[in-house]
């Protein structure tokens, strides 16, 4: 899959990573930069954004969300996806275990700088929302015929 | 069942998922509780119907997904926060619980299974008798 080039350390459960993930943000956050939109690991929804030099394709990772409550709006190449989801919980039962994301998100995203934000389609299916954004012409590679 | 011995029960399991598979990722989920049974809701994005299996081995509940993902071809990375298109989790599970009697459905990549508590077990008033 393509997503599967970090060489992060997978092998330890989840919890022990969050710890882990939390001790180095807070003490090697030293000399590296972060990018100004970035978020803290583990927001709802988890992002994928992939490019080929025609497209660049987004993957919003949103399980149960009524596609009629996305509001997806790109300037230029800042892309934000914002919406609700309602974990529809059950008044009066007990809770065991509450980990799914209940509330309002709103996650903006800088793409490549040529993208063109008049050619952009989006669809949601099985709790994935998939955006599609066409790259201007001009930049991407021709073969150039020599004569 | 007391914490601990659930505790100690599922931590050599979830190691060996994670040691011998290749990277899978653990579901976030809702459970609850009522008088008839129990409600477990685990989002899994990206997965359909045909790909979702879940498992019941005697106290042992196991979800395990793949999630389908169309992506052109020689598409490159530029960001990623999900490494894997693998879901898997599991549960024990208590004896009062019918595991004959669970419903699963799953829409828009959330899983919601139904485990109905058995018969016997579910509370009943009990009348004073006067003599």
């Amino acid at each position: 899959m393509f997503w599967n080039f970090g060489s992060f350390d997978d092998r330890l459960f989840d919890d022990f990573r969050r710890v882990q993930r939390e001790l180095d943000e807070v003490f090697r956050a030293g000399p590296a930069r972060s990018g100004i939109r970035a978020v803290a690991r583990g927001t709802y929804p988890p992002i994928n954004i992939g490019a080929t030099p025609e497209q660049v394709d987004v993957y919003v990772f949103a399980a149960g969300i009524d596609p009629a409550s996305l509001d997806i709006s790109i300037q230029q190449n800042l892309l934000t996806v914002a919406g609700e989801r309602k974990a529809d919980g059950e008044e009066g039962a007990q809770y065991y275990r509450r980990e799914r994301f209940d509330g309002a998100f709103r996650r903006a995203l800088t793409l490549p700088e040529d993208v063109d934000p008049d050619r952009v389609s989006a669809q949601y299916r099985d709790g994935l929302l998939h955006i599609s954004v066409a790259r201007r012409e001009s930049t991407q590679p021709r073969q150039i015929e020599v004569k | 069942m007391t914490e601990t011995q659930q505790v100690s029960k599922q931590e050599p399991r979830t190691v060996q998922a994670a040691a011998d598979t290749e990277r899978v990722i653990r579901p976030a989920v809702d459970i609850f509780e009522d008088q008839s049974g129990i409600t477990l809701r685990a989002d899994m994005p990206g997965v359909s119907r045909d790909s979702l299996d879940i498992r019941i081995d005697r106290d042992t509940l196991s979800v395990e997904a793949q999630a389908s993902i169309s992506t052109p071809e020689k598409m490159e990375a530029l960001h990623a926060e999900v490494q894997s298109t693998r879901y898997q989790r599991s549960f024990s599970l208590s004896g009062e619980l019918d595991t004959d009697n669970v419903e699963a459905n799953l829409k828009d990549g959330v899983l919601t299974l139904r485990i109905h508590k058995r018969a016997e077990h579910q509370p009943r008033r009990i009348e004073v008798q006067s003599t």
